[in-house]
């Protein structure tokens, strides 16, 4: 249902003994939104998205997909989401097709061998089926990663670094795939990226973050003349030299 | 338990197999060749002439229940190293996977591997040395039994102590077969140890295996006696098995905490 809240993150704390990662963050997806969660490097973007995952317990707060808490319905939030992220590959000695059946097998998908076969097309990977993981190039490798984040057609996807090694005309055909997936299945996406033009051409709104916490957001379109920034990356670069290293 | 994810787990190991069948002579070889060197052993014991028993039946049959109990454990432990060494665990625990499906597709890996690696050690006991492990009786089966649970708390032990302390850590569960073997009189009465490691076999439900199929193959042991070491032997296993899986699920909780499960490499552990 469009409008509907997807994510709800409401002050997630998380402390390693005395170092603070995620110092109090709140934020809303709503269906059919693209996200864009920046920051520089240990800003605390990943650390986020593991949460979010179920993979790393917040120290403090509480996370909702689709109404439920993540720490008390486990199994059934991490259903209705799927993620890729740069760092993450699947076993490199499974071919792609074992991969996308493992995975399926994981979250119980119905008519496995069909949604396998629609998303090896969707990613141009039809070619690749046979192939161990490992022996795809960096490029090949990131359409696996997304073939495999929408195997269960999630309605919340988590996308780290998706494209970060794309060429300039497979990431645009990616941003335009997970756009219209956003759209077509009322899903939300939350897609972080150093590409800043990337995100000014996929995402809805941005939530930028330092040290930690949120510092800034709002529309990638205007937010950076309202800031008196000619545009995200100059927004983007000033965020970074303000902030103190982490 | 949903039984989809929990084949998800096994056919994971299955296509491993699939892809690189050398794995396979990992597995089998050194069965293979442990029945067979113990197989001539006994049989060159069995012509010194001081046997008021069968040597074959003694030491080839306990060899083969040993090496399955060993199977199982080190299937576990191998098939989740095996999820180390490819940082698969993000992937694992992000789906709706819960901790006691992935610990019950390592069961099932291991089950398959190693009821096929007792297959062949019968197989050889058989057509090499005439020996027919099935000739225990019906008894076979909760020896057996005892040895299958032991050997999950065993190998569920390890993979808890690999995933706190790291790959490094795998060490530790390599030489545990050698180890229990020694304290689980698998050659030897247990009378035969000094007494302080009595008290250390006495814990372990193998020991009670081992003592009574010698004792009913020497026609030594009561109904009785073989009931009670049953009994207890059953009841440890049990109680090490939850233990094992309880010890496994602290560990993951206190990975979620640290964040481990998403780094969860070599290089940084």
């Amino acid at each position: 249902m469009p409008g509907e809240t997807i994510l709800k993150v409401k002050n997630i704390v998380k402390n390693y003994d005395a170092k603070i990662a995620v110092a109090g963050v709140s934020f809303e997806i709503k269906a059919g939104e693209v996200v864009g969660l920046l920051g520089q490097n240990g800003a605390g973007k990943t650390t986020i998205i593991n949460m979010i995952l179920g993979i790393l317990e917040p120290t403090e707060g509480s996370i909702e997909i689709l109404g439920e808490n993540t720490k008390n319905h486990r199994e059934k939030t991490a259903a209705k989401m799927n993620f890729a992220a740069v760092y993450a590959h699947l076993p490199a000695n499974l071919t792609v097709y074992q991969n996308l059946y493992v995975s399926g097998l994981l979250y119980s998908v119905k008519n496995l061998k069909s949604k396998i076969e629609k998303l090896l097309k969707e990613y141009d990977l039809e070619t690749f089926a046979n192939t161990n993981s490992g022996l795809l190039s960096s490029g090949e490798s990131s359409r696996l990663n997304l073939a495999k984040s929408t195997i269960n057609d999630p309605r919340l996807l988590l996308l780290d670094e998706p494209t970060a090694s794309l060429d300039p005309s497979i990431s645009r055909i990616i941003r335009e795939r997970i756009k219209k997936y956003a759209k077509e299945n009322d899903a939300a996406v939350l897609w972080t990226s150093h590409n800043m033009r990337e995100i000014e051409a996929v995402c809805d709104k941005i939530i930028f973050l330092s040290r930690g916490l949120v510092i800034m957001q709002g529309d990638p379109k205007t937010l950076p003349q309202e800031r008196g920034q000619k545009d995200l990356e100059e927004l983007f670069i000033k965020i970074a030299r303000e902030a103190p290293s982490a | 338990m949903d039984p989809s994810k929990i084949y998800a787990i096994f056919i994971r190991q299955f296509f491993l197999i699939k892809n690189n069948p050398t794995r396979l002579a990992n597995t089998f070889l050194w069965l293979v060749i442990d029945v067979t060197e113990w197989g001539f052993i006994s049989k060159y014991l069995a012509t010194l002439g001081y046997a008021t028993f069968g040597y074959v039946s003694v030491i080839l049959g306990a060899v083969i229940l040993m090496q399955f109990m060993t199977r199982i454990q080190q299937g576990i432990m191998a098939f989740f190293l095996e999820d180390i060494w490819t940082q698969n665990f993000i992937n694992y625990f992000a789906s709706p996977l819960k901790v006691s499906e992935y610990v019950a597709g390592l069961i099932l890996s291991s089950i398959a591997t190693a009821i096929i690696g007792f297959m062949i050690m019968i197989g050889i006991a058989g057509l090499a040395f005439g020996y027919n492990l099935f000739e225990i009786g019906f008894l076979l089966l909760p020896f057996m039994t005892v040895l299958f649970i032991f050997g999950m708390a065993v190998g569920i032990f390890v993979a808890g102590v690999i995933f706190r302390f790291g790959p490094s850590a795998e060490w530790a569960g390599w030489p545990i077969p050698i180890v229990l073997s020694l304290f689980s009189g698998v050659f030897y009465p247990i009378s035969t140890l000094p007494t302080f490691m009595r008290a250390f076999a006495a814990l372990l439900p193998s020991s009670y295996v081992f003592e009574s199929m010698r004792g009913m193959i020497a026609g030594q042991l009561s109904g009785q006696s073989l009931v009670l070491n049953l009994g207890i032997a059953g009841v440890l296993a049990a109680v090490y098995f939850f233990a094992a899986y309880w010890f496994f699920v602290r560990i993951y909780r206190y990975n979620l905490k640290h964040g481990t499960i998403a780094r969860f490499n070599s290089e940084e552990l």
